[in-house]
């Protein structure tokens, strides 16, 4: 009888190629291998900031800004407490930035504006692949920290968000170094018109030369470290303690 | 009686083809592409979706992979230009485990099998300084050391049009050069070898860093050169898709000309030619008698 000999046949192809595919896929997770795989992730971070001194990422014309930019990640916080503050059009939040800082601060929406701010259209590139364009205006990262007076001991700011993704709340750490970049901004406006929902309201994190998941949306908090590793996961944020690399320059 | 005249044979004889650094950087290189191919496509995965200019302009993509469901069966499809083809089983849709799942390629050609981004970009970058440097290295020594003038670039008689054809002509009757001729490198071969090394794989390492925002803001021209993102994102599919062709192209004339011999030649440097005998040394005719 040939069909079922046939049927023997791809049977057997099939389970050698299973067994191919685990095999290979035995070395591909294998925590060792991943650790070696992941040196690239040092020098990626060290050879670009040696190379880049902190150049400007391009910006473009208002002509460019991309008519349906995609909300990605967390488009509506699932969290009580973050409703409750919509409910009230965040007219009691407030930003939190303590830690390793001279004067912890707390700031509503309106003081916030009140410091200097910049406006800046920019790409937003996707960890997937995708890219939009889009302007944003916020207040410059490093004067909210000349603000608050960072100690000699902050080497990383901590970005605690109000969204809860997958079971953890979202969080991101930025180096100190990226802190005082021209083009890191807190942005809480969007091509001319508050920060919507879907794209982090009130506040978001711009930080021009980094890939999307860096850009952290509903920012509640910013505390100054000199470490991270006791935080969730201890990979310095949300998508690095899925394996991501916290780099996220490329 | 008469001697049958017996054509001389040719001889085999051992000529040093390949030196050690081409050796060295050629296997790196197979080894390195291997995986970047594979892990790349396991980062097309998480978007499957290739567009020109600087930004995505969702739903107006050149290429695209996708899947939808039809009569409780997934149909997976590839959308070139506007125009559909159903490639249930192998792009759009594939089995996984026996199930047919939404995925732009399938499991047998990513690394990790499973949908993981994360891991993917981890071998992706790690082999791509494998691959940077050793090309660097192969590149500098190629142009020092005189193998690219030497052995890549076309000679002037070679790249007469009506060589250039005569050697097409050959190719397609699989007939390759022999004797003194199979010493160098044809015409054909050099622009295929020199195609790959000074223009496909810069460009993909060109392209694979223009995706980098933040080599897009210290080199500001990488954008201007690609003229955007998703069009260095595109250039470096079709190009690594190039080399693919390449690749299939290359293996079948390995074996074609002779599998073992080049194989060897890439291993321990030594190719076999079937050299010309050495012509009989007659003795000077001897003068008629004053």
């Amino acid at each position: 009888m040939t069909l079922p000999r046939r049927g023997l046949l791809q049977g057997a192809g099939a389970t050698l190629g299973a067994l191919w595919l685990s095999g290979c896929d035995k070395i591909a997770e294998n925590p060792q291998v991943v650790k070696v795989l992941s040196s690239a992730e040092v020098l990626n971070r060290r050879v670009q900031r040696l190379l880049g001194r902190g150049a400007l990422a391009r910006e473009f014309s208002k002509a460019d800004i991309t008519p349906a930019f995609k909300a990605n990640g967390t488009i509506n916080p699932p969290d009580a407490d973050y409703q409750a503050m919509v409910a009230n059009d965040f007219a009691d939040w407030k930003l939190v930035v303590d830690g390793l800082v001279e004067r912890p601060l707390a700031l509503s929406l309106d003081q916030l504006k009140a410091l200097p701010s910049r406006t800046q259209i920019t790409r937003h590139d996707c960890v997937e692949g995708w890219s939009c364009i889009g302007e944003w205006t916020g207040v410059k990262f490093g004067a909210l920290m000349d603000l608050a007076g960072l100690k000699p001991a902050a080497k990383h700011i901590v970005l605690y968000c109000a969204d809860t993704l997958g079971g953890a709340k979202y969080y991101e750490t930025l180096d100190v170094v990226d802190a005082h970049h021209p083009q890191t901004i807190l942005a809480y406006a969007m091509n001319g018109a508050p920060l919507s929902i879907a794209h982090g309201a009130p506040i978001r994190l711009r930080a021009e030369r980094y890939l999307g998941y860096k850009q952290a949306k509903y920012v509640m908090r910013l505390e100054a470290v000199d470490r991270y590793d006791h935080i969730a996961g201890g990979q310095g944020g949300f998508w690095e303690d899925q394996g991501y690399d916290r780099y996220g320059g490329i | 009686m008469t001697i049958a005249a017996t054509t001389p044979k040719p001889i085999r004889v051992l000529v040093r083809r390949h030196a050690a650094i081409v050796r060295v950087t050629h296997w790196l290189n197979a080894i390195s592409l291997c995986l970047l191919l594979l892990s790349g496509l396991q980062i097309f995965n998480a978007h499957p979706d290739l567009y020109f200019g600087q930004q995505s302009h969702f739903g107006h993509q050149w290429l695209g992979m996708g899947a939808y469901e039809r009569g409780g069966t997934l149909h997976g499809v590839t959308v070139v230009d506007g125009y559909v083809f159903d490639t249930t089983g192998f792009l759009g849709a594939s089995r996984d485990h026996g199930v047919l799942v939404s995925r732009g390629f399938p499991a047998w050609l990513t690394i990790p099998s499973v949908r993981y981004l994360a891991l993917g970009r981890r071998w992706h970058f790690f082999f791509a300084w494998v691959f940077a440097i050793n090309l660097t290295l192969y590149l500098a020594s190629a142009a020092l050391g005189g193998h690219l003038k030497r052995d890549l670039v076309p000679t002037l008689s070679q790249i007469k049009p009506r060589h250039v054809l005569h050697e097409i002509w050959d190719h397609m009757r699989l007939r390759f050069p022999k004797g003194e001729e199979a010493r160098r490198y044809n015409v054909l071969q050099k622009g295929a070898y020199l195609g790959v090394v000074v223009l496909l794989l810069p460009v993909m390492i060109l392209s694979g860093m223009t995706m980098s925002p933040s080599l897009d803001a210290d080199f500001p021209w990488l954008i201007d050169l690609f003229q955007g993102r998703q069009s260095a994102r595109s250039i470096h599919f079709i190009t690594a898709s190039l080399i693919v062709l390449f690749f299939f192209v290359h293996m079948v004339m390995v074996v074609l000309s002779g599998t073992w011999n080049n194989v060897r030649s890439m291993i321990t440097g030594r190719y076999a030619i079937e050299a010309d005998p050495p012509p009989l040394s007659l003795p000077a005719p001897i003068g008629d008698a004053p």
